[in-house]
Formats: C-alpha cells, structure tokens, sequence
C-alpha cells in the first residue's frame, strides 16, 4: 500500500512529559514496518505516562486497535492532561467501559502422574468395545443380507469394489513389481555365493506367495481405501448426511459398513493373487538378467517349490485383511465429530491402526500355520 | 457520502459464464463509501457468484471489478486488500480448530505487530460488542449455537475494523429475535465504525431495516440500484413479485413507506 508520510503514525515526545500524536493510527498503519517499534519505543521515553501531557487531537484517523495500544500505554486509565478530537471521544469512552474484561482463569488439568496413561486405557477400552460392538452388527447385518439377498445394498457393493479393487490395481501392480526384483537381485546374491542358484525360485515363491504378496496389498489398501473410506464417512458426519440416513430409515451398519467390508473382503483376496503374479514377473526378470534363469524354468519349478496350501493361506489372509481394513475405517470414520482437526486425526488413526492390525493379524496367522505349507 | 470520495466497489461489463450459460451479461455496478447495499434477487441469479468475484474468489469471463481502487482480478490486490475488508461467510467459516478467542485474535496476530496485551484487550472488545462475554471466549465453535457462530464469525470479520464489509446471508439460520438483534447490532456497528457493506439476503426484514441501497439482480444484470423507494418505482416482474407479494408487503408495512406513493398500490 503506498502511504504518504502525513499518515504514518508517530508519536513524539519531549521532557518526558509531553506527547503528541499525529498519522493515522488504524490497523493497516500501525502495520507498516518499523512504525510500531518506534511508537513502543517513545513509549518507553515515558517515565509515567498517564502523567504526561497528551496531545493525540492530531491524529487523523483511529480505530479500535490505535486506540488500544494508547490505552495500555496510559496504563488502562485516561490521562489528566489531554488534548482530544471529539470524533475519537466515543473510542476511549468504550474502552472505559470494557477495559475491565478479562478472559476466565484456565482450568489447571490434573497433575495426577496417571492421568495421561488413564485417559490413554480409557480410549483404548472405549475403541476395542466400539470394535467388537461393529463386528457383531456386522455379523447382524450379513444375517439379514443373506435372508433377503434381493434387497442388499448390491449397488454400494460393486462401487466399492471397483473403488478399492479394480482402481488399486495399478498401484498395486508397480510395488509388486518393484519389490519383486529387489528381492530376486537380493537373494540372487546371496545364493550365488553359496552356489545355491536354483533356490532362487523356492526363496521368491514362498516369501511372496506366503507372505509378501499379502501383506503389500494389505498396506496399500489400507493407506489407499482405508483412509478414504474414513474420510468419506466423516465428511458425512459432518455434513449430516449420517443423521439425514437415519431418519430415513436407512442403517448405518446395512447400507455404508457391510457394503465396504464386503467389498474389501471381495477385492483385497483377488489383488492378493494380482500382486503375486507381478511380483513373481518381477522376480522373474530380474533373476533371468542376474543369474540367467530362464522364466520357462522358473515356472516350471514354482509348484514343485510351493506348495499350493501357502496359496489358500495368501488368500485367506487377503480376505481377513480386508475385513479388518473396512471395520477399522468404518470404526473411526463413524467417530469423527464435525470439525476438521478430528477429520485429519480420524484419518491417521485409522491408517495407522489398520496397518498395524494387519501386521498382528499376520503374526498371528503365522503361529496358527506354522506347520502347514512347508515341505 | 461525497463527491470527492471514489466508489468503493466499481463492476464494469462483467461477464460470467459457467460452461454454456450465461449469468451475468455486461452487468455494472458501483457501490458509494458509507452506503450499506443489500444484493437481491431470484435463486442463481448470481448474487454469491458477483460477491465470489469483489472478493477474488472467482474471476469474471469479461469485466473489471474494482474494490476500493485496486482490480480484484490480480492476486497481488486481494493481498493489498487483506487487511482492509471482512467477510462474513453463510457458514461462518470459524476455524473449527482454534477458539472463539483465537477465531478473533487471528487476523490481528497475523499483522505481526501487535503486542499481545493490546490484541487480548481488542480481542474481548470485539466480542463484547457483539455480545459474547469473556466465558464463552475459549470455547471451540463446535460448542456454540448458531447465533453465537454468526456472532463470532462477525467479530472476526470486524477484527482490523475493515472499510468493507461483505455479509452473505447474515441473518439466516437466526430465529426472528435473535436477527432482529443482529440487524441491530450491525447497524450500531455502522454508525460507529462508518464502514461500507454489501450484503446478500432473502429476508425482506432485514433488507429493509438494514439497507441504504438496493440492487436487484435479474436478467443476468443490475435491473435497479437505488433506494427502496426508487427501486420500488421501477416496473419490473421480479421487483413486483419480491417486495410486493404478500411477504413484501407485510414487511413493507412495517416501514411506513405507503404503497400508494410508489405508484404501485393499485396492482
């Protein structure tokens, strides 16, 4: 903004008792640079500023703001001595009347050294409840879903499908890939050290089929569709339309839970089978450059290396995966309250828990099949 | 309010098209210090869309708009112009994470000039004057009802007591009394803060308490800008049916303005 010099706020003093003001003292001119130093500064020259003599009638302009900074400055309380224009009159007369507001005291939180760790239980017990509450009106809704197929929620079931199927299957495809030949380069390596070239097939196809493959669908579903699900649902919440179902008779659990449980439950075993085919692809080419294993011989070796229950167990952990990633998200996206800081922490919280679900439920189906599979 | 002071708000041929249709068609408008102009018209008629546009929020296809002097079609004015308007939004638009007192404090901090104590005091000054006490002051607004929200989104927007305010619907959503006291409250604002407003509403009260200047959109234009008396002396459909239906006239009533002396008491 380009300011003439007349209105520049000033203020000068003499003798330590004088103090004329002049400029307009608004907030956009008090902003310009140096200007409130410069008044602070002559402030200070003050020894007792409510004492001085105050002439301000040659301030052009003031605001609320200007005349507040004067106001502290005399210490809450007009000056015997001073010169004012009597169109400013009504500002300080209002700061005279409100200049005793003060905000209430903060509440002191608690000091008690358990308090955090309390309050943290208390969040979990209340999530875990919430949890096995969803999972057994899952269980109700899937009930009278399979008594009347015909009117089941077909429709929000094939788009979530194809929302978190068919359009992760591009980004599935490219980390499969990529994870593939790191893998394959890597323990490429490390067998050609000990000659062991030819197990190449039996490493890449266990570790992927069994577990990789898995879990890296599981992982990207959870960031990708997880997180969206959660948003999605929270922004309902805060537009209504949560409320808006209700009245209208229509069932959070049937119409907006199931349907993306399902669809997860659907999707996530059917990508599971798509990142393992990339990821033996990429595997498979990395070994034919690094060690010049041809990809017939690779193919023709896979069964024999895996054994085909490790698939059924891929794929039943796709299927779990999937239906712990949709109850996570539906659980937090139902919990966001309408403002956007529980939006964006609705959002993390639930990737993170999905994600971290995921890799216990992994654990867990380790233990569970830690004799099926392996020959 | 003079001659000598340049209009506050100065549209020349705007066009704005979305896709195919055409909404606004070589419209004009000024806007004089001091006046407070209620925006009428029909649903998607363009009201939020022209305010949209003084803001910067949205650019015309064809046109200048000049708000306070600067083309508001240029990023770098809207930031000149930042601290010298306010906005109260439909919705208020508080910062849901931020409370009352911070909604308030934010445009003043962001001056980076401001001692605290003085922002403090300025902060429960501008609550004060739209009747929020200090005990609701640290309140998120998720906690408050909607006339507070208003309440506090119009503090917010007096905040650095702006030239220009812009009021989109702002007593919708209010119960009767509740906007009868807000219309109160910004007309006291006005007279003491001599700022200039543009407001867009489809309460006849409130237009009517409220403005000193009527524009009435329609035809993808300005049809009438004037007083309510001389708006109401124009012949036009929309003027008939929005001021003088049955609503119109109740609220007309209330205003001592006879029908009869606009020439349209026969209708």
């Amino acid at each position: 903004m380009s300011v003439n010099q007349e209105q520049i706020p000033r203020l000068e003093t003499a003798d330590q008792t004088h103090a004329v003001a002049t400029g307009n003292w608004r907030a956009d001119f008090l902003a310009q640079p140096g200007v409130m130093a410069r008044i602070s500064k002559s402030m200070g020259s003050l020894p007792d500023a409510a004492a001085a003599i105050w002439d301000i009638s040659g301030i052009s302009e003031m605001d609320y703001i200007g005349a507040q900074l004067l106001w502290q400055g005399w210490g809450g309380k007009k000056p015997g001595r001073l010169a004012l224009s009597s169109r400013h009159e009504n500002l300080f007369n209002r700061l005279a009347q409100t200049g005793s507001l003060a905000l209430p005291a903060e509440r002191q939180g608690s000091f008690l050294a358990f308090g955090w760790l309390r309050g943290w239980l208390a969040s979990l017990l209340d999530n875990a409840t919430g949890l096995i509450g969803l999972v057994g009106q899952l269980v109700l809704d899937l009930m009278r879903f399979a008594r009347n197929p015909g009117r089941g929620p077909w429709k929000e079931i094939s788009a979530n499908i194809y929302r978190a199927g068919t359009q992760a299957l591009g980004i599935t495809a490219l980390v499969g890939f990529l994870i593939g030949i790191v893998l394959s380069f890597l323990s490429a390596q490390q067998l050609h050290i000990f000659g062991g070239d030819i197990y190449l097939v039996n490493i890449l196809g266990m570790s992927i089929v069994r577990e990789l493959g898995p879990m890296l669908a599981a992982i990207l579903i959870a960031g990708r569709s997880g997180s969206s699900m959660t948003a999605q649902l929270g922004v309902m919440r805060v537009t209504e339309e949560l409320d808006a179902m209700l009245v209208m008779g229509l069932p959070h659990g049937f119409r907006l839970i199931m349907p993306r449980v399902l669809a997860l439950a659907i999707s996530m075993p059917l990508l599971v089978v798509w990142t393992d085919a990339i990821a033996l692809l990429g595997g498979m080419a990395a070994a034919r450059l690094e060690l010049g294993l041809p990809p017939a011989y690779f193919i023709l070796k896979l069964p024999d290396a895996v054994p085909v229950a490790n698939f059924w167990i891929g794929l039943g952990k796709g299927v779990v995966f999937g239906i712990l990633i949709g109850l996570v998200a539906c659980h937090f996206g139902l919990r966001i309250e309408p403002n956007t800081e529980s939006l964006g922490r609705g959002t993390t919280i639930s990737v993170v828990t999905a994600i971290t679900g995921v890799i216990l439920a992994d654990a867990v189906f380790a233990i569970l099949f830690k004799s099926v599979g392996f020959r | 309010m003079n001659a000598m002071n340049p209009p506050v708000i100065d549209i020349r041929g705007l066009w704005t098209r979305f896709g195919e249709t055409v909404v606004h068609q070589d419209l004009d408008l000024t806007v004089n210090h001091g006046d407070i102009l209620s925006l009428v018209g029909g649903s998607g008629s363009g009201k939020t869309t022209l305010m949209r546009q003084m803001l910067g929020l949205a650019k015309p296809a064809k046109g200048c708009v000049n708000v306070l002097g600067y083309d508001v079609t240029h990023a770098d004015s809207v930031w000149q112009l930042r601290n010298r308007w306010g906005v109260l939004f439909q919705q208020g638009a508080l910062f849901s994470a931020l409370t009352v007192f911070d909604n308030v404090a934010l445009p003043m901090r962001e001056l980076r000039v401001l001692p605290e104590e003085v922002i403090h005091d300025a902060v429960l000054l501008k609550l004060s004057m739209v009747g929020i006490s200090p005990e609701d002051a640290m309140k998120l607004p998720a906690d408050l009802s909607g006339g507070m929200v208003k309440r506090v989104a119009l503090a917010r927007a007096l905040a650095l007591e702006p030239e220009l305010l812009f009021l989109d619907e702002p007593t919708s959503g209010l119960d009767p009394h509740l906007s009868d006291s807000f219309v109160e409250l910004i007309r006291s604002l006005h007279e003491e803060l001599h700022f200039t407003v543009i407001m867009i509403s489809h309460d006849l009260d409130t237009i009517l308490a409220l403005s000193t200047q009527i524009a009435v959109l329609a035809e993808k234009r300005v049809v009438a800008k004037g007083t309510l008396r001389e708006v109401l002396a124009m012949r036009h459909s929309f003027i008939d049916e929005f001021f003088l239906g049955t609503r119109g006239r109740r609220a007309l009533n209330g205003t001592g303005i006879s029908l009869e002396a606009c020439g349209q008491g026969g209708k």
